[in-house]
Order: structure tokens, then sequence, then C-alpha cells
């Protein structure tokens, strides 16, 4: 692999870029690999790359009915943070953002990870104490997060209405390191990377069963043919409970639609995310200039990649009260992603019913601040089939009441 | 040089001319000016700078298709960036600054990144600035978003307002070109009630500029006559400067009239949004013409042919004296008809078709002396803030010039494209349509209702046709497929008849000239405003972005505030080309609302401010704003937090509200705890399973303190419930918990039980609700006289209705403070009066109203839970103590089965314990207690938490409550809770209840 940098790029001006590679090579399917990875989104992408960089693992294939990065790496809205309340999930996010500092180094790749902060507001005196407890949680964790003033908020955020007659801010948590990545780059810099450790990132190639014995995994049927696998990760967001059910079991998530939008680009305005939960809605500039807003999930289960209309008027209301400059700004685009969400609002990394099939779902509206942990993490799953990341997220939570409950610190999609 | 004719021009009334300022400089218009037309009237071509090379911009289109015109415009409150100059009508007194420059539009540093252009091809970004780490937040990044961005962010809060509407009906016919006007008139025929919206000002669209005669008669005429019809017709509804900005599931369409943006600072809203409910939609929403890819197709002077002719025709402007036209179909020829016709030299027409002969078109310009040169294009553009002059080559080969052509503009057109965005928004399927080079909708793939019955229909130039006869033909019968669609019968009649002009056949071109060099592909736009060129799609062919979305996102084709109107379809025709595949399978990328952007001021409606949200207010809430009432938001309530006095601290009054309730009288508005009624035969059946206590039991007169679980077995809920009569019992829910509650009850009526015999209402705003709470608390009531509140008539936990002071009540004997307490439910329209009652009854008592903290410190020092505090989610009632409000008779409850499972059961669960600290000082809010060492991902052990911390004035110190592991177990332990700043408080486990743990106050 060819590798980028200011030189190569000053090298290949010279002959009008005629030199560039392939970021990644476009393979047909082997007739067998060690492992299969269903889903070239960020986390498969991930799991894979890490597979390979953790534990040499690199015959290995990642297969995807679309185009990589298709789902929702390429819809989110870029948050990354690790302000999370409960140890597991705090672990796993504050993995993941420490993996996202050198992210563009380690993938050679820049992914454009901007530390630049997060703030959530709190607008309540319920909330108050809840990120309160949050900063002490963090603080235990070895997560650096601090609650802040409402002074302060407004001095991070100038373009901010503190003073708002219904919901003044009375505070916020603060987390500096938390930030924004450019989540296609995400998808294409493991891509490239897999396909540099001689892995095959397979697209448009849909997985249409999944074949089995004696309990056990041993292959998958594709719409480009048959591929045997030792061991099978099923990483498809927004698609999971039909690919479980390939394998023969059940999830226990609910598939719904989350609304985000943005604005047409304007010079830098703000320079931290703003996340404000009780009004509904966040908001951060992109590094082109449009402001990146989103907002909460549609009231109805479904699979229907598309934007509704309804929740974009309560995200847009909510930013015009927050930020009133806002109401002067013009909605470019709306669109919507399918989020598979959990009981309790966290994910599973887990085992399955079936022997060497794992599954990677339930990330609910904030599954891309996850994505290099989540790989991390569950391609020791797979590798080891267990790992301290991953073992307080398994099914078998659901059945033991084990729940991880994040909702208790953030009552909205993000 | 762009000039203003002394003739010429439908649209302006040359009896009006209009003042405005273009970067400070004063120029002056007529009224019926775009700003566009108007400042090319001015010689203005160039309007701004270009995304990321910051390239010289001049107009290229003249509707919401342009890419460049970009203005930063008003000022103050009513400042707007990224207005495009192409659809602002111009009104005295505008004012508009160019963007994305410094220090100036005519002298712009960052030009520089285009003498740079070769180092920053596509997706240059990932490929750089990886090193050193530190960089990219404090240095790259930076400079990146300052160079990046277009207007100015706004700074001050909007002036203006906006409003939403509601409308329904039959048909929603969105574009009033003649397709849409023809199809109105047809389907209004039917009875139908019809809508018909079009985004400009005025009615016609583009037929009225290429003019054509409908039965015999000039097209203008067609069109008034046809407004004039239908404005006639009670069932018809028209609109304009309103534009179909999305299309939604089940027929449900986003309007969004721009009422004044014409007018500014009039009276009135700015902007109004529709929310159309439509039983069928007609989407005649035109076509877009495309430019051509030729080097310098992007210098200030290279423009859409038709867009040429509608500043001639409709503005009576010219872009240039001398304009080229270049062209790979007949319609160009009209551009230069209309030019040579208004006296204007047409040096050439460049027709890149090679097969092309002796034509209707060519031979009409060969007749008025233009020499077409068949097979040539444009090799490149001369000049570079305005066109001086091409080099004129033959299509196919690689560029070699034969001949140069001086003139100041050029006219291009690489054919049209339908307006294909409002069908594709709710899943309408394109096809590809290779004799136009076009996508038009695939009438058999429409996006579906509920019923799978099509909802949209195309009709005219949407729907590929393109001439005058076909579009009438066409609106026609999509009129009366649509009105069939729902119901509507449209009796057959005579429609009107175009004249037909004969076109020859188009080419397709999409590179000029086809064999075009690297140095030409470079210089070749695809996407003016964010300068994507043939040599970027190319570029990401090349390194494997295959993908249409890929090849997007890699190069930001498409991606600009215009969303690829004008580059998308030549973009993905150089795509497909460079992977060597047909366009069709390629396909498109998606198309999502809305059309062109949107204010989000209309978004937002007249929500803002005070009624940002419904504001719920209790029958006293101004008598608490009259008294000093520090307001807290409790969903969309407001309630007073305290009720402070002249020169008191707000932890003062709350400190002397809960000393005076726990020594005289404390009056508490409690109109906002939820009030659910559960009426029917199967109410106590219902009741057993939506709380953990038996509520069958429950005798009428009586009250029961119930607990609510979810599924999962958390507690999501408390309040008392008392029973009315053996059909009938009223639930007190929390007060955020009311509607949730609510629904809870609803949804499990209505999907597993919907044979039980139960009704459940919420009547929380139907009473007000005053707790009366002190050691005089009976003696206010009984000073008040009525009914008997005697502990014999009245014990506590009972409930009886009755009257006090004049007022029907029913009073409730429950207490949440530990205190002699009684809850008085009037109607709601009585409480403010009762409660001025009960103000004046006490005095004599020492009554003061109190808030919600004192409400909270009550509690706390009692030791009584709060949903919220003490719970979030993951608590159940066994972890608070609460096992004996769990009946253990009942076969089932919701909550009960999960309430078995292993880690419900487990005895390390953290347990409710009271916590007193060493020194008397407060805990702060949300702190852990830690335990020893840490754990396998390396955090700290914790053996509990703080869920409720206050000063408490009745004890004068720090109280507080938590979760502590094998808590209760643990009575007189000592545990640290680290702070956030340094300090660690030492706390020694204690009972929660730190008041009156025998109850005798309350029981009195």
């Amino acid at each position: 692999m060819k590798r980028y940098s200011v030189f190569a790029v000053a090298r290949e001006a010279a002959r009008y870029h005629s030199g560039w590679e392939r970021a990644w090579r476009n393979p047909e399917p082997k007739a067998k690999y060690d492992v299969v990875i269903i889903g070239a989104g960020g986390h498969g992408l991930a799991t894979a790359y890490h597979l390979g960089k953790r534990f040499g693992v690199k015959r290995v294939a990642i297969v995807e009915k679309g185009w990589l990065g298709g789902g929702n790496t390429g819809r989110n809205t870029t948050i990354i943070r690790s302000n999370y309340l409960q140890d597991p999930s705090a672990a796993l996010y504050e993995k993941s953002r420490a993996l996202y500092e050198t992210m563009s180094q380690d993938l050679n790749y820049n992914v454009m990870f901007s530390p630049r902060g997060v703030i959530m507001l709190a607008q309540t005196h319920h909330e108050v104490r809840g990120y309160q407890r949050t900063a002490h949680a963090n603080a235990l964790q070895g997560v650096s997060t601090e609650f802040i003033t409402p002074t302060r908020v407004k001095e991070l955020v100038p373009i901010i209405n503190i003073k708002g007659p219904r919901y003044p801010v009375l505070g916020g948590l603060w987390q500096a390191r938390g930030g924004t990545a450019r989540h296609d780059a995400v998808a294409w810099g493991y891509a490239r990377a897999c396909s540099d450790m001689g892995m095959d990132v397979i697209q448009q190639c849909e997985v249409t069963a999944i074949r089995r014995k004696d309990g056990k995994v041993v292959g998958v049927d594709t719409t480009r043919g048959a591929i045997d696998c030792e061991k099978l990760g099923i990483v498809v967001a927004g698609n999971s409970g039909h690919v479980a059910g390939l394998a023969g079991f059940r999830l226990p998530i609910e598939s719904v639609a989350l609304q985000a939008l943005v604005s047409e680009p304007i010079k830098p305005c703000m320079d931290v995310v703003v996340m404000a939960n009780t009004v509904h809605g966040y908001m951060s500039q992109s590094d082109k200039g449009e402001m990146v807003i989103g907002g909460g999930t549609d009231g109805y289960n479904n699979y229907t990649q598309r934007g509704s209309f309804h929740h974009i008027e309560e995200t847009v209301r909510a930013l015009i009260e927050t930020f009133p400059m806002v109401s002067r700004l013009k909605m470019l685009r709306q669109w919507g992603g399918i989020v598979d969400v959990t009981g309790d609002r966290s994910p599973i990394l887990s085992k399955t019913p079936v022997e060497n099939v794992f599954i990677n779902c339930g990330w609910g509206t904030g599954g891309f601040k996850a994505t290099p942990g989540s790989g991390w993490a569950m391609a020791e799953l797979i590798h080891k089939g267990h790992g301290p990341l991953t073992d307080d997220f398994g099914l078998n939570r659901f059945r033991e009441g084990r729940f991880i409950d994040e909702s208790v610190a953030a009552g909205v999609a993000h | 040089m762009s000039k203003r004719h002394s003739t010429g021009g439908r649209l302006l009334n040359r009896e009006k001319a209009l003042h405005f300022t273009f970067n400070g400089q004063k120029f002056s218009g007529y009224e019926g000016d775009t700003l566009a037309s108007s400042l090319l009237a001015n010689d203005q071509m160039l309007v701004g700078r270009s995304f990321k090379y910051h390239r010289p911009r001049g107009v290229v289109a003249a509707g919401a298709e342009e890419p460049n015109g970009l203005v930063n415009m008003g000022e103050g409150g009513r400042f707007e960036p990224n207005q495009r100059v192409t659809t602002t009508e111009l009104f005295d007194g505008l004012t508009a600054r160019s963007q994305n420059h410094w220090p100036s539009l005519e002298f712009d540093i960052g030009v520089v990144n285009s003498r740079l252009a070769r180092f920053l091809p596509a997706g240059f970004y990932y490929k750089m600035f990886i090193h050193p780490r530190p960089f990219w937040k404090y240095i790259y990044e930076p400079f990146i978003r300052q160079s990046a961005g277009l207007g100015q962010a706004p700074k001050e809060p909007d002036a203006d307002t906006y409003e939403h509407f509601y409308h329904f009906c039959d048909l929603l016919i969105i574009g009033g070109g003649i397709a849409g006007l023809q199809a109105a008139k047809t389907a209004a025929k039917s009875g139908a009630r019809v809508m018909l919206i079009e985004q400009t000002g005025h009615w016609g669209g583009r037929a009225v500029v290429d003019g054509g005669m409908v039965d015999g008669d000039p097209v203008d005429n067609y069109v008034e006559q046809t407004v004039a019809e239908l404005a006639a017709l009670d069932n018809v509804t028209l609109r304009t400067r309103m534009m179909g900005a999305g299309v939604y599931d089940h027929g449900y369409v986003l309007g969004y009239e721009q009422l004044r943006d014409h007018l500014p600072g009039s009276m009135g809203p700015r902007h109004r949004l529709w929310r159309i409910r439509a039983g069928h939609i007609v989407t005649a929403t035109g076509a877009i013409e495309r430019p051509l890819s030729f080097a310098g197709n992007d210098v200030p002077g290279v423009t859409l042919a038709a867009a040429v002719r509608d500043y001639l025709v409709n503005y009576g402007v010219s872009i240039g004296q001398r304009t080229v036209v270049v062209t790979n179909n007949d319609d160009a020829y009209r551009t230069a008809f209309a030019l040579h016709d208004a006296g204007l030299s047409v040096p050439a027409i460049l027709d890149a078709r090679t097969g092309l002969g002796k034509t209707d078109m060519r031979e009409r310009a060969e007749a008025r002396g233009i020499t077409v040169m068949a097979g040539h294009a444009v090799a490149s553009v001369k000049g570079g803030k305005r066109v001086t002059g091409i080099a004129v080559c033959k299509q196919e080969g690689a560029g070699a010039v034969v001949q140069e052509i001086a003139c100041d503009a050029v006219a291009m057109s690489g054919g049209w494209s339908p307006v294909v965005h409002l069908w594709s928004h709710c899943g309408g399927k394109l096809q590809w349509d290779a004799d136009h080079a076009f996508f038009r909708p695939d009438a058999d793939k429409a996006p579906t209702g509920d019923a799978g019955q099509p909802f949209v229909t195309v009709a005219g130039a949407a729907n590929g046709a393109l001439k005058l006869a076909d579009i009438l033909e066409d609106a026609d019968a999509g009129a009366r497929a649509a009105a069939a669609q729902i119901g509507h019968k449209i009796r057959k009649s005579k429609s009107p008849v175009a004249q037909r002009e004969e076109e020859a056949p188009l080419e397709p071109v999409w590179l000029m000239p086809a064999e075009a060099e690297v140095k030409l592909r470079s210089k070749a736009w695809l996407d003016y405003q964010n300068d994507v060129k043939v040599s970027d799609v190319q570029l990401a062919a090349q390194e494997g972005f295959e993908s249409v979305e890929h090849a997007k996102r890699y190069t930001t084709l498409g991606m600009a505030t215009d969303q690829g109107k004008l580059s998308n379809i030549n973009g993905l025709a150089i795509l497909s080309d460079a992977l060597g595949r047909p366009i069709p399978q390629t396909g498109t990328t998606t198309f999502r609302p809305p059309y062109t952007p949107i204010s989000m001021g209309a978004i937002g409606g007249e929500a803002r401010g005070e009624v940002f949200q419904p504001l719920r207010r209790t029958p006293m809430h101004d008598w608490h704003a009259a008294h000093g009432a520090d307001w807290e938001p409790v969903g969309h309530w407001r309630r007073p937090y305290a009720f402070v006095r002249d020169g008191e601290r707000l932890k003062d009054s709350v400190n002397r509200e809960v000393l005076n309730t726990r020594r005289n009288l404390g009056l508490l508005d409690a109109s906002t705890l939820g009030k659910i009624i559960v009426k029917g035969p199967d109410a106590p059946k219902f009741l057993d399973m939506m709380y953990t206590n038996m509520m069958s039991t429950l005798k009428p007169g009586k009250c029961r303190y119930g607990l609510m679980c979810s599924e999962n077995g958390f507690l999501i809920d408390d309040g008392v419930v008392a029973r009315l009569d053996e059909q009938t019992y009223l639930c007190h829910t929390t007060t955020g918990g009311a509607e949730r509650i609510h629904q809870h009850m609803e949804e499990w009526l209505q999907t597993e039980w919907w044979d039980w015999q139960v009704y459940v209402a919420n009547v929380t705003e139907q009473y007000a609700q005053v707790a009366v709470v002190g050691p005089n608390a009976r003696r206010a009531l009984e000073k008040l006289g009525g009914m008997d509140v005697s502990k014999e008539a009245l014990g506590f936990m009972e409930w009886a209705d009755g009257t006090l002071g004049g007022f029907k009540v029913r009073a409730y004997r429950i207490s949440f403070s530990g205190e002699l307490s009684y809850e008085i439910a009037v109607d709601a329209s009585h409480g403010l009066a009762l409660w001025e009652k009960l103000m004046e009854a006490g005095a004599a008592f020492g009554v003061m109203p109190y808030g919600t903290e004192a409400l909270h410190i009550l509690r706390a020092e009692k030791g009584f839970i709060m949903i919220g505090d003490e719970t979030d989610g993951t608590v159940i009632p066994q972890d608070l103590g609460l096992d004996w409000a769990i009946s253990k008779k009942k076969e089932d409850f919701l909550g009960k089965r999960a309430q078995a499972r292993r880690h419900m059961t487990d005895p390390k669960r953290w347990k409710l314990v009271g916590l007193e600290t060493l020194s008397g000082a407060v805990i702060p809010d949300g702190a852990y207690a830690i335990g020893e060492g840490t754990n396998a991902n390396g955090q700290r052990n914790v053996i509990g938490r703080v869920t409720s911390t206050y000063y408490s004035p009745t004890l004068d110190r720090g109280i507080a409550m938590g979760l502590v592991l094998y808590g209760p177990d643990r009575m007189g332990e000592v545990i640290s809770f680290p702070g956030t700043e340094g300090a660690t408080f030492k706390a020694r486990i204690v009972d929660p209840v730190f008041y009156d743990k025998e109850g005798e106050k309350q029981n009195v």
C-alpha cells in the first residue's frame, strides 16, 4: 500500500494524480475464510481490522450487501464522547475515544478526529443532578469530564442563549476531549487498512443464509456464492433482527428511524459540540461549515431509511430556542437512518445460541462514537470468546435482568 | 458586458425603480427584477467565490438550481447568509454582500487555493494533515474551517416571525408552469378540492419565455386565461411563492411559502410552512438544463443557454453582447435566435452533435446569418473574472484548437433533466431514457400509500415531456389518472392543442471534447460551488470509489447548497464512463428533502421564546408569580421552586418554608400531580396488574400508596390511589409521570387486555389540588368551615367528599412530608379562590406557601423516596426497602416475573439507606462511595451512591439517602464519597428516616 502523506500528494500532483492506486481491492469471494464478518460498516471493518492487528487473524472477509460505510456509518452526526454513566459503558466508550485520538496515524488515513469538546447542557434541576452524578462516576472511571457553570458554557459557545425564557441553562457536563470525526473517512480508512492486510472487503454481496452444522456455524450463502468460515461476526446495525433470523435466533431489539439534518454551510461560529437533552436536540459545525443537527427517533418501528418530518420540527425548534441565530439559517438536507434499540439502550456484543457466531448490535442512536472501541472489543470476543470490555454486554443480561441502563443519563438520541 | 436593454422584460415594471446595494455600491433595478437580473443589468457579473478554490463565480442559471449566486443579505435581525440571487425578488433598500472571500470579492487571498488546485484534488485531506498529531486540532482544522463555509453566521436573534398552516386537499399540484396549470384545469372539472402551488411569484414557467401557440393563441394568453379560470373556481386554491419542499409518507407534503421575503419589515409572518395532507399529488416541477463539461466552463459569463433567454425575455437583460452558443441539442438554438432577434451578436453556434445534418433549427439559424459549427466544441474558455473568448475544437478528438472566437458570454446546453426530486423523496423510482439522456420517473414504481396505491403522479417536463404540445397532453392525462386514483371521474373533454416544432434528437455529450486530456479535464467543472471537476470524479473511480454514493462523498459532488441540481447527472455520467458501465447501472444518489433549502425559522414556526413549548399553568400560577415564585420547569409545567421574599436568598427561602411547614402551616400547589381516573367492571383487576400492590381489596373511601413497575421490574412511578366506588379509582401519579403513565395504561389496555372493561382518563387539569400541611392544618380547615376533618371522620389514608369554605371539595388525608396533611381537590376553576381562602384562613396559623425544593427536603427528612431521585430506571422496589408494597398474594403484576430474575434477587444489589456526614456537611449530588481497588477495566470499584442529598433545616445538618452495597446490614459503618473537587465526604450509614421515625406527626 502506498502511504499517504503531503509528499505523496505533491509527487502525484506532478503527474496529475495518475499514480494513485485503489484505496481497497475489489476481490472475488474465496471459498473459505477463518472469519467472515457480515457488514462493512464502521463497526464491522473495525472488528476485522483489530482481528488482524491484535491477533494476527488475517484470513478474513467482510461482506456487505450494499456499499461499505453506507448505513449508519455514513448517516450519523459524528459525535464522539465517552461521558457515560455506567461502568461498562464508560469503559467501552472511553477505549473507543482513546483509539480515535490516534486513528489517523494508525490507519495512515486522515479521519479528521477533532477533539473540540462536547457539552451536554443541564436545563432542569433534575438534569443538573444527573450530570453531577455522571461527573462523579466519570472521575472514578478515568474519564475526564467536568460539570461547568452557565458562564463557562457561554464562553465556550458564544452563539448560545443561556437565558432562554423556558429552560435557562443551569450548567453543563463538559468533556474537553470529546468531539467529532469524518464518518466516511473512518469506514474508508479501515477498509483500506483491512484490504492492505490481505483481508477481502466484498461489496454488493448479500448474505442469504447462514449455514450451520451441529449447532455450529460452517459458512454463509451469499448473492456471490457460498463462503465457508470458522467463525462468523454479525455487525449489521439496522438489519440485525433480519440477519440473526438467518442464523435461527431472535434479538431483543426494535428498529426505528433516527432523524438528522444539516444547514447550509456558513463560516465558523461554533467550535464545540452541544447537546441539549431537555429541549431535545444537538448540534455541531462540520469542517465544511454546515450545522449538523440531530434529533429524535420516530415513534414507530420501521426499516425505511428516510426522513420524516415531525421530529425535524421538534429538533429545529429546540435549536432555535438554544441558538437563536439558527432561525436565519436554512435546512439543506434531512435524512434518516435505522437504529437498533435494546431494552436498556446499551449495545449487545455477544456470543449467540449458534456456536462461533457472534453478534454486535443494539447501539441505538450512539454507535459512531464507539466504532474503534467496538471493533477492538469485538475482535477479542471473536478471537477469545470473552473479554473485559464485552463481558457485561452479553445477550444473557436480558435474561438475568442485568441491564446497563444509560437512558438515566441521556434521555435523547445522539 | 452584461446590460439592460431599453425594451423587453415581460416581468418588469419600468415605472417603478428600486434601489439596492451590493458590497456597499449603490445600484438600481425595477420592480419585477430578481437580485440576479438587476446585478446583471448593472454589469455585475462577478457575484461570489467558490467553496474550495475561491474561484471567481458569476451567475450561471436563472432559477432555484443556481449554485454560484449566493450572498449575505440584510442587516441585523434580518441578516441571512447564502441567499440565492436568482430567486430573490428585488425590493427597495435591499443590501447584499458577496461571500467567501477576503479581503474583497475582486481580490481574494483564498484564490491561492486555485493556484494550488493540482495539489488539492478530490479527497486530498484524507491523505494529508496526518502528522504531527496535535496539528489537526490546532493548525490544520482551524485553517480549513476558516477557508470553508460560505456566508457569515447571523449574529442577532431573528426579527421576523413564522407560522404553520395545515391544509387538506384531494389533489395537490406542485408547479405552476403550463403542465401544472393544465393539470389543475383538468382536475378541477372533477369537483375535487385542488391546490396548485408555484415556487416563483408568477405563473407559466418556461413556456412563456419560450413562446409557442396553444389553440392558435400565444401561450401567454393561455396562461393568463387558465389562471383566471382557476381563480374563479371554488374548489381550487392557488398559491404563488410557495414551493413543494418535500413529499413524505401517506401523501404528506411540506409547502414552503415565502410571504414577505420581497416585502421585508412589513406586518405579518415572513414564511409560512404548510403541512398538507393530499389524497394524491401531481408534481409538475419542470426540468433543469444541464451545463456542458469543458475547460473553463466556470468562468463568469458562461451561462446556461435557457437562463440567457430568461434574462433577456423576462428582464430585458443580456449577459453578453457577443455570445457563443454551445449545445448538443436543438433547444439552445432558441437562445441564439432570441439574442439575434434582440440585435445582439451570436458569432457561432457550436453544435457538438457529430451527426448533425440539415435540421430545421440549423436552417433557421443560418437564415439569420448565424454560423453553425456542427461537430464542434469548446476547447477552452479565455478570461479570468469574465469570459473574453473561446478556443474551438472538434468534439471528437483531444482538443486541438481549430479556431478562436472573441466573445463575452457563452450560452451552454447539455440537454435537460426532469426535476424528479419530489417523486423520489418517498421512494418513487427512476428509469434511464437513453434517447433523451435523462432519468425520468418510472410510472410503474411510484411512491405507494397504505394500500400499495401510488400517491404521486408526474406531469409535463418533470415526466420527460419537453415540448409544449407533449407537456399539455401529458398534464391532461396525468390529471385524469391522478383524479381517478382517488375516485374522481372526469368527463371526456377536449384538451388544448399546441403547435408542434420539429426538433432533431439530442446527442449525449458528457465531456467536451470527447477525448479531452487531463489538463482540460482538470479545468472542466461539474459542481461549481464545491469545485468538483471531471478529473476529480475520474480520480474517485480510479481509487475505487465506485458506488455513486462513494464518489459523491469522496469528491463532494452534489453536496453543495444546490444539492447537485446542475451537477449530479453530468457527474454520474463521467463516473459511469470511468468505470466502463452504463449510466442506469451506476444509478443516482438519493434525493432528500427539501427541494431547495428552507428556513429553520419556518420549520420552527410560532413556537419560540415563551411559547417554545406549551406552557401549562395551574389555576394558581399567577398568584405564585405575584408572590415571588422562583420557577422551576417540570415537564411543560412551571412550579414554584420557592417563594422568595424581598431581600431573601433562595436557599433561605427554602429553609424558611421547610421550618414553617414543620412548625406551623404550609400550602403547596399540588395541582400538577397526575390524576388518572380508572373506571369499569375490570378496573380492580386492571390496577392489580398495573401496581405491585393489591388494589382490588382497597375499600371505597380509602387511599393506598402504590408502586408501578415496568415489565422489566423497574420502578417507574408511585402515588396515592383512592378508590372512589366499586368500579372507580383515582390514581395519583408524579407530576412528570402523568402523561407517560396514562399512555402506559392505554398501551396495555389497547394491546394486551383489549377485552377488559376499563376506561382510563387523564383528569390532571380538571382539578386544582392544594396540600395543606403542618401541625395547624386541621385548624385552618376547620376555620374555613364545612365538612368534618377530624381524625375520627377522616382518618389517615382516607378521603371524603364535602364542602370547605363553601367549595365543593374532595379531601384526601395523605402526607408526603410526615406532617398532619390534607390534600384538597376542587374543580380547577375554583382553584385560585380556594387557595386564596386558605391563605386567608391560615393567616392566624402562620401559613406560608412552599415550593418544590421545600417539598423535596420535607420528604427526604422523612425518608420518602422520590421517583427520579431514588429511582433512575435501574432500581426495583426491593432496592428501596419497599417490599411491603409488593403483594405476595397476587398471581401476577407488571414486573413480577422480571423481579424474579437472577440479577434482581442478587444480594449484592445496592439498597437504600440514610447517610449522615460526620462533619454535618452536605454530600455533593451524585457522589459515589468508593470501595477497594479497581475492576477489570481499570475503573475504581464503587460500593454505593448518593440519591438525594440536602441541608436539613429541621436537623441543621446535611442528610442524604443513597443506595449502598449490603447497606441495611451495615448500619453505623462509615463510607467515603470523593467529591469532584478534591474533598472527600465521610458518611455514616443510618436509617433513611431522619424525622419522626414513629410517624406520630402525620397520624394525629
